[in-house]
């Protein structure tokens, strides 16, 4: 092997470091690390954004017609692009960057063992072409006409003629952006899984893998095995737009109902190709903290095989009302609720891992429990949705909407600052402020429960999700309904303005921050036997791999962690 | 950089050399778009038997004669990747145009053929069986050209003698590109 090559003596690794320039870090960088931390401020900048745009929104709603501080009056057009846009952003420019990009990018190459990325300029593209469908997106919502508002779904004949959506550059810039976002982490996804299936340090088998690197990997080739028909649908719904080809168009002997095939087809497994990696730092998280090991890896390895596999049966559920043969839905609601039975099981195994430890309540592990919490409420209230029967009654209600932001708040920003809050010394060199960022989770957690338990009420009082001002209907009008309104909107603004105490902790951390030292957490995987932050080239010596990532308390030894790469 | 390649490249954890790993994804990844064109289409034909009508206007010579091309095309690339193995870079380049040559012919041959069933009024938008037989036909075309260009690039280092391993790999491609129109002609000409 020629790694003798590359690093010649133990001191390469700074001198790599110092020669690195602003451009070579921030610009163009080619490092995994700082690609990772691109993808992480730009997934950041754009959770601001769509967190902007759901604070218009839920204005509105509250106060129907009243003028919005920082926004303005409101119209249903810009209602329907903001909610449209809520929800675009935060999955495909928020959560994915985020969950999959950022961390695979900072994480996979370090807790494999290896120097980089297997194609780090690849890589690079990855990112650019990412941040061209980011501009793209926003950019949508500022051209003649207003952004897309036919909802993050995209549903024709809405979407697909200009006559019906009136948006016609909205609509066609929104599935370009859309369309860009799946070609940068189909490029990324590929590397994602080349690089741990290939670059592992020696020794590393496949039941040494930290759970957080197999989760990503499962999650990219989810992503890779759904979105191609999603991609084929982008090309049939783009030539809809632009030359009236009519393939989703029922008035030129088209089928909209095949749009929603093909978008569900990826829309299902693209909620756990976000769950996964969330569920992946949890695992690394929960055993760190309870230092105790892992309760059964291969079974969570197997329930998150398991689960990507049965997320590709489950997608008809979404369409229950849409006219689809009620035999199909009885097939649909079996696999749906056969689908929670792996995902409960990998909760119960981090609970599991619990039992008996020796728990610390650190910022990482309250977001790791929290995270449980929540995504438990997320899975229950999913099984009323998944049976058909009840489905018919609560489709596009409230109910789906808190059901979807009790599994998606859980994934994206619980788990998330787990992660964050865990790398953070890792990524910067430098400890958070603990206390912040304890009052940072309480405010989080109280809000965003506040936020949306109500929004299970509105929908079984028969609240329908596309509405604009609900003043107008005399049944959904009524006071009690109302004032939950503005109790919801008013836990949003709560919960926005904890998040600036966050991001007050994150910058100012950066620079004041206690230094980290390279092991703070006293954490068995490979990332910690790298300086904080690790210099270009990650290891100042390759590390060889001599057992799993989670021996935690073995008994009879001094200290209570063995990391992976210390000979027996 | 003291080399080309990073450390992660260079390890091999699975027996498998990195690049040809990355591209079978690659190809996975393009498998279940074309897969997503092609069921979206069966879907209608089976509901569709008009279709079979539009279906008899299309060209099954040119589209005989263009399976014979990619074909033939591919077992230059095979020619290629066995000149590789014997570290023979200048003639592995030589056959690697012949297969860019056979690519440039099929699209030549297409663009003939689309000229005429345009100029008939068969265009994009005159029924939903054209708007297929172009959308899939031209995602295919984008892929052929694309497998070119990245050919031409290949047969420039081959010759040189240098990073012969990218031979097998684009022939990979090539050979991916030739069996998606071995699907795409039955389905979209023979079928009437």
């Amino acid at each position: 092997m020629s790694e003798a090559a590359v690093h010649p003596d133990g001191h390469e690794h700074d001198h790599h470091d110092h020669e690195m320039t602003f451009v070579e870090k921030w610009i163009f960088p080619l490092d995994h690390k700082y690609i990772g931390k691109q993808y992480l401020f730009t997934g950041m900048v754009m959770a601001l954004f769509g967190g902007f745009l759901a604070y218009a929104f839920r204005m509105q709603l509250a106060w129907p017609g009243t003028d919005i501080p920082l926004f303005g009056h409101m119209s249903p057009a810009e209602y329907n692009a903001a909610v449209t846009n809520h929800g675009t952003i935060m999955i495909f420019w928020v959560a994915m960057p985020v969950l999959i990009a950022a961390f695979g990018n900072f994480l996979i190459p370090l807790m494999v063992g290896a120097d980089d990325m297997v194609f780090p300029r690849l890589n690079r593209l990855s990112y650019q072409v990412f941040l061209l469908s980011a501009i793209v997106i926003v950019a949508s919502l500022f051209v003649p006409g207003g952004g897309f508002g036919g909802a993050w779904t995209a549903y024709p004949p809405l979407s697909a003629v200009a006559a019906y959506n009136l948006t016609p550059q909205g609509s066609t810039m929104w599935l370009l952006a859309v369309a860009l976002e799946f070609i940068a982490f189909l490029i990324g996804g590929i590397n994602f899984i080349t690089t741990a299936m290939n670059s592992r340090a020696p020794g590393m088998t496949w039941e040494k893998v930290p759970m957080v690197v197999w989760m990503i990997c499962i999650a990219s080739i989810l992503f890779m095995a759904s979105v191609g028909p999603l991609m084929a649908g982008a090309v049939m719904l783009l030539f809809d737009q632009t030359i009236g080809t009519g393939f989703f168009d029922p008035a030129r002997g088209g089928d909209p109902i095949l749009w929603q095939h093909l978008f569900w087809f990826f829309g299902h497994p693209e909620v756990y190709v976000v769950l996964l990696p969330a569920t992946g730092m949890v695992a690394e998280i929960v055993p760190t903290f309870a230092r105790k090991k892992l309760f059964g890896y291969k079974t969570v390895l197997f329930t998150a095989i398991g689960t990507g596999v049965l997320s590709f049966f489950v997608w008809a559920h979404h369409q229950f009302i849409a006219g689809i043969d009620p035999r199909m839905a009885n097939v649909f609601t079996i696999t749906t609720v056969l689908i929670s039975i792996p995902i409960a099981e990998m909760m119960f195994l981090y609970i599991a891992t619990l039992y008996g430890g020796s728990i610390r309540f650190t910022t990482p592990m309250l977001w790791a429990l929290g995270f449980i919490f929540a995504f438990l409420i997320g899975g229950v209230t999913g099984i009323p949705l998944g049976a058909s029967g009840a489905d018919i009654y609560f489709h596009d209600s409230y109910f789906v909407i808190a059901h979807f932001h009790f599994t998606f708040f859980p994934i994206a920003f619980i788990g998330t600052f787990a992660g964050l809050t865990y790398w953070y010394p890792k990524m910067f060199g430098r400890m958070m402020n603990e206390t912040l960022g304890k009052i940072h989770f309480w405010g989080t957690m109280i809000s965003f429960h506040c936020l949306f338990i109500p929004m299970f009420v509105l929908g079984l009082a028969g609240q329908h999700r596309r509405i604009y001002d609900f003043t107008n209907f005399p049944e959904l009008g009524v006071p009690f309904l109302q004032d939950i309104r503005v109790f919801c909107t008013s836990a949003l603004l709560v919960l926005l303005a904890f998040q600036f105490v966050f991001l007050y902790n994150f910058i100012v951390s950066m620079f004041r921050g206690e230094k980290a030292s390279e092991n703070p957490w006293n954490a068995n995987t490979l990332e910690w036997a790298t300086p904080s932050p690790p210099g270009h080239g990650n290891f100042k010596e390759f590390p060889n791999v001599y057992r799993g990532p989670y021996e935690y308390s073995v008994p009879d030894r001094e200290s209570d962690f063995w990391p992976q790469h210390h000979p027996a | 950089m003291a080399s080309q390649y990073t450390v992660a490249h260079q390890r091999s954890a699975t027996g498998i050399p990195t690049s040809k790993l990355a591209l079978w994804w690659l190809l996975c990844s393009e498998i279940v778009i074309f897969g997503g064109v092609l069921a979206s289409y069966l879907m209608f034909r089976l509901t569709h038997p008009e279709w079979s009508f539009d279906a008899s206007h299309t060209n099954t010579m040119a589209g005989s004669i263009n399976t014979f091309v990619l074909l033939t095309s591919s077992l230059f690339a095979v020619l290629a990747h066995h000149a590789a193995e014997m570290k023979d870079g200048p003639k592995a380049a030589r056959y690697l145009m012949m297969t860019f040559g056979g690519g440039l012919l099929f699209l030549i041959i297409k663009g003939f053929e689309w000229s005429f069933e345009i100029s008939h009024g068969y265009t994009i938008t005159a029924s939903r069986f054209w708007s297929f037989y172009y959308t899939a036909a031209g995602i295919h075309a984008s892929h052929v050209i694309a497998g070119m260009i990245i050919m031409l690039w290949v047969a420039n280092t081959a010759r040189k003698g240098k990073d012969l391993h990218r031979v097998e790999n684009v022939g990979l491609y090539w050979h991916f590109v030739d069996l998606v129109w071995i699907f795409l002609f039955p389905l979209l000409y023979i079928a009437k």
